[in-house]
Formats: C-alpha cells, sequence, structure tokens
C-alpha cells in the first residue's frame, strides 16, 4: 500500500463526435488498494477503466505507469462476455491460449481459479447451462487466471439479483484476500461502494469529473452484523451525501 | 411429442390437399395429359423410377458440387475481405453485380463459352455463393465488442483473433447463408439444365421435364416436378439439422430447425 500502480495526471476525453466524456482528473491508484469508483450513469467511470486498461487514449494528460504487457491487466465486464461456443475451461483459459502458455501449464492455472470462484465441477459446462451469478463468475476467473497485477472491473454485478450480488461481493473480498490484487470496481450502487472498497472515488456527470473521495476503514466487516452494523450504514450516508452534493454542483 | 403435435396440422393440410385434387380429378374426369391425379403421379414416379432415379442423381450431383464450390469460395472470400477491408470494398460490388443479374439470363452465354455440364454447374455456384459470401462477411463482422476489446487486451494476433474469435462468432451467419444457398443452389442447377436443353449431355430432373413435355408425358412431368420439390425439401431439412447441430451450444441464438 504506498506505490502508485498507475496514475491519472490532467487526463481529459472528448471522443470524436465532440462529447466531452471527461474533464481533466488525477487519480493514483495504489499497489492494493480496492478502489470503487462511483457514479450516475455517463460520469465516465467506464472510460477511466478503458484509459486505464490503455483500450483508449486520452485527449489530453498522461497516464502513467499504464504501459501493460498482454496479462497484467484482468477486466470484467458489465455482461460476462463468454464465448457461447466454448465450454468453461476454454473460456477461462482464453488469455493463456492468447498467450500461448503450455498448455499443460494452462490446464492447472484455468482448474486453480476454477475452484478459486467455486466453479470447479463446472468446467465442462456451456455459458448457456449457468445462471447469470455463475456465468459471471467465469468472468472473474478468466480475469484472474492471466495473474493480473490489476483487476479492473465495469459494473460486473449490476445485472445480477440482490442476494446473488451480496454473495458475489463477499466473494470478491475473499479472493481479494487471496491473491492480494489491486482492484479498481465501476458501480452505481452506493452500498456496494462502500462494502468493497478501501476507498470510494465519487464521480460527477457531464462533464465526467471526480467530486470527492472517502477513505474506507473496513473494520465493519469483522462485526458480526456487517451489512447492518451503524459503522457501515453510516459510511453509506456519507457517500450517498457528497453523490448528491456532487449532482446539485454544477461547475 | 409437442414437435409430434405441432407437426399435425401442416401434415393433415397436405393430405386434404392431395384428397381434394384426387377427388376434383376423378369426378370432373380431367383427363391425365390436362392434369394428372396424385395417385398417377405417384404411379408413374415408381413405374419411371429407371428414368427419373438416374436424372435425380444427375441434378442432386450438380447442385451439391455447386453447393460446396460455393461453400468454399464463399468462405473463403469472406475471410479475405474480413481481413483486408479495401479488399471487400473494392470487390463487393462484383459479387453483387453477379447475385442481381437473374441467372437464367447468364445460363445462355455461359453454354457458349463452357460444356453444357460445366456451364450447370456454374450456375448452381453462382447463385449459391452470393448468401454464403454476405451472410459470412456479415458474421465475420459481428463479434461482440467487448470480446474483441478482450482480445486486444491479451496481445491477440490478428490470426488468433481470426480463428477463436471472429471465425466461430460467424457461425449462426454462416449457416443462415448456407440455408439459402442450398435451395439456391437447386434452382440454379435447374435453370441452367432447362436452357442447356438438349445439348445436355448429362440428362438432369429439368432435362427430362422438358422431354417429357414434348412427348405429352404430363404425369412424367409431375413427378419429376415432386422429385425436384422433395430434393428442395431434404437439402434445406439437412442444412437445418447440421446448422442445429453445430450451434447446439449456442442456446439463445441457435436457430429452431423448422
Amino acid at each position: 500500500m504506498s506505490e502508485a500502480l498507475v496514475a491519472l495526471s490532467g487526463v481529459s476525453k472528448t471522443y470524436p463526435s465532440g462529447t466531452l466524456a471527461l474533464d481533466p482528473l488525477d487519480l493514483a491508484v495504489r499497489e492494493g488498494e480496492l478502489l470503487t469508483l462511483l457514479g450516475p450513469s455517463g460520469c465516465g467511470k467506464s472510460t477511466v477503466l478503458r484509459l486505464i486498461a490503455g483500450l483508449e487514449r486520452p485527449s489530453s494528460g498522461e497516464v502513467e505507469g499504464a504501459v501493460w504487457r498482454p496479462g497484467e491487466i484482468g477486466f470484467v465486464f458489465q455482461e460476462a462476455t463468454l464465448m457461447p461456443w466454448a465450454d468453461v475451461a476454454a473460456n477461462v483459459s482464453l488469455p493463456l491460449r492468447l498467450q500461448k502458455v503450455p498448455a499443460r501449464e494452462a490446464r492447472q492455472r484455468c482448474d486453480e481459479v476454477l475452484a478459486l470462484v467455486g466453479l470447479a465441477p463446472f468446467a465442462k459446462a456451456f455459458p448457456s447451462e449457468l445462471s447469470g451469478g455463475m456465468r459471471m463468475r467465469v468472468s472473474i476467473a478468466r480475469a484472474l487466471v492471466s495473474r493480473p497485477r490489476l483487476l479492473l472491473m465495469d459494473e460486473p454485478f449490476a445485472a445480477i439479483d440482490e442476494i446473488g450480488r451480496f454473495q458475489l461481493n463477499d466473494d470478491l473480498l475473499r479472493l481479494k484476500a487471496e491473491l492480494a490484487t489491486t482492484i479498481i470496481f465501476v458501480t452505481h450502487s452506493v452500498y456496494e461502494a462502500v462494502y468493497l472498497a478501501t476507498r470510494v472515488v465519487v464521480m460527477a456527470a457531464r462533464p465526467g469529473r471526480i467530486a470527492a473521495e472517502v477513505a474506507v476503514d473496513q473494520s465493519f466487516h469483522r462485526a458480526p452484523d456487517g451489512r447492518t452494523s451503524a459503522a457501515y450504514l453510516d459510511l453509506c450516508g456519507r457517500v450517498s451525501k457528497a453523490l448528491a452534493q456532487a449532482a446539485k454542483a454544477v461547475p | 411429442m409437442k414437435a409430434l403435435r405441432r407437426a399435425v396440422p401442416p401434415i393433415l393440410a397436405f393430405l386434404g390437399f392431395l384428397v381434394a385434387w384426387e377427388a376434383i380429378v376423378r369426378t370432373a374426369n380431367i383427363p391425365p395429359y390436362v392434369l394428372p391425379a396424385p395417385s398417377l403421379v405417384g404411379a408413374t414416379l415408381v413405374a419411371d423410377r429407371a428414368i427419373l432415379l438416374p436424372a435425380l442423381g444427375v441434378t442432386l450431383t450438380i447442385t451439391l458440387e455447386g453447393l460446396a464450390a460455393a461453400t468454399l469460395g464463399g468462405v473463403l472470400i469472406a475471410i479475405l475481405f474480413a481481413q483486408w477491408r479495401w479488399l471487400e470494398r473494392a470487390f463487393l460490388p462484383f459479387a453483387v453485380i453477379l447475385q442481381v443479374t437473374p441467372i437464367i439470363a447468364i445460363a445462355p452465354l455461359l453454354l457458349i463459352y463452357c460444356t453444357p455440364a460445366t456451364a450447370v454447374l456454374l450456375c448452381a455456384f453462382l447463385v449459391a455463393f452470393f448468401p454464403i459470401l454476405a451472410n459470412t462477411t456479415l458474421g465475420l463482422a459481428s463479434a461482440e465488442r467487448n470480446l474483441r476489446d478482450l482480445f486486444a487486451l491479451y496481445g491477440a494476433s490478428r490470426w488468433q483473433t481470426l480463428w477463436l474469435l471472429k471465425m466461430p462468432a460467424a457461425l449462426p451467419f454462416f449457416f443462415a447463408g448456407l440455408r439459402i444457398g442450398g435451395g439456391l443452389a437447386l434452382i440454379g442447377a435447374i435453370a441452367a439444365e432447362l436452357t442447356a436443353g438438349t445439348q445436355g449431355g448429362r440428362t438432369g430432373l429439368a432435362f427430362r421435364i422438358v422431354e417429357a413435355g414434348y412427348r405429352l408425358n404430363i404425369p412424367r412431368m409431375f413427378a419429376a416436378l415432386a422429385l425436384i420439390a422433395l430434393t428442395g425439401i431434404a437439402i434445406y431439412a439437412a442444412l437445418a439439422a447440421l446448422s442445429h447441430w453445430a450451434l447446439r451450444h449456442w442456446h439463445e441464438s441457435a436457430p429452431e430447425a423448422p
């Protein structure tokens, strides 16, 4: 928890259509943190992820540290984005196949991550046979199989029912603890943002900018009533307020 | 069970159609050289099998050869188009021109330049080629944007992206084109056989229809026509089954076999 793994300085993004997606913003992501980007739709959260991944170039400013070798970044999209023609094992080992990892090693690493997300018995199943939550687990396993230094998640649980989402939130925290990966997690749910984060960055829309930052003390996770504990709800309240203020303040 | 129940109405309707046809021919005493009854058509089919079945073999062979060539050519060219977009811009208009010009108008010209056998095969190829090319080209460009981003993130090469992403993603489109192409190949073969007429060295079903017409053998014309229709249905059903099998894991996007 010290070095900046990746840092945006004065980064803005204007699309060819003329839409200003991001006002110049600064954001440093430290090694080992779980940063959640919280904001309304259209605030450029996904654009920040795509800039960090190198899928897009900034219109101005610089993304430092973002020269990634293939496999150093794991990306989880809002949809599971699996290949419907390939079974779970083939989907999960796709990154290794693209990097020409030897088949034996690839199989072993694929089995490892499948066990990690609790899908070991489903290696031979096809995406069409799985539930939405299970498909998302496959997608996470695929992002983890290349042992990324940075995991980018773009509203990954938005389409999953609340009970399934709670379960996936806890699983993600467990994976984070086991793998010690840095994670940037985009969401529009205050409760999810606070539950997962070590730091919540609140964004505002039109143009996209950073409105507030809230450091999260995760001690509420150790409380027996985690999701209903006073400490957690208090944090959610503070973040909600910051979000409301951000929406009102038009620059 | 459900599929069986769904098949009942069309089967009943078809049987009703045959019965009505038979009844009208019998009660109105229509002579067979005007309109043969279905029973007579069936009897002719059996009686003339020594003539009709070899003809069916010839037409079917040409159709399948044309379809195979169209599949191979269509897919290969679609892949070239997908890899180099300027090729698509340069050459797709040629394919469109060939497609919009009725094959029946091209056939006489082909008969001047080629032997009848080659001309017939070329016609079957030409009509089946375009839907396969157009659909496969569309399919190769249809891979989900997020999946393409993912391939880019992992540094996939052009050929890895083609082989592991674009080609599998194009499969449903390819099969849609193949089902259309299968029907069209038969039409192309028949149209060319009709144009080639008596110059045809090999006698296919269409030639038998023309010949029977000259001899006023109307029941045999109907029998040959029935064989052509059955062939068309069989080709479509076989391709639909193949498509269903190949796409069985896709679930939502796998087209139902009709």
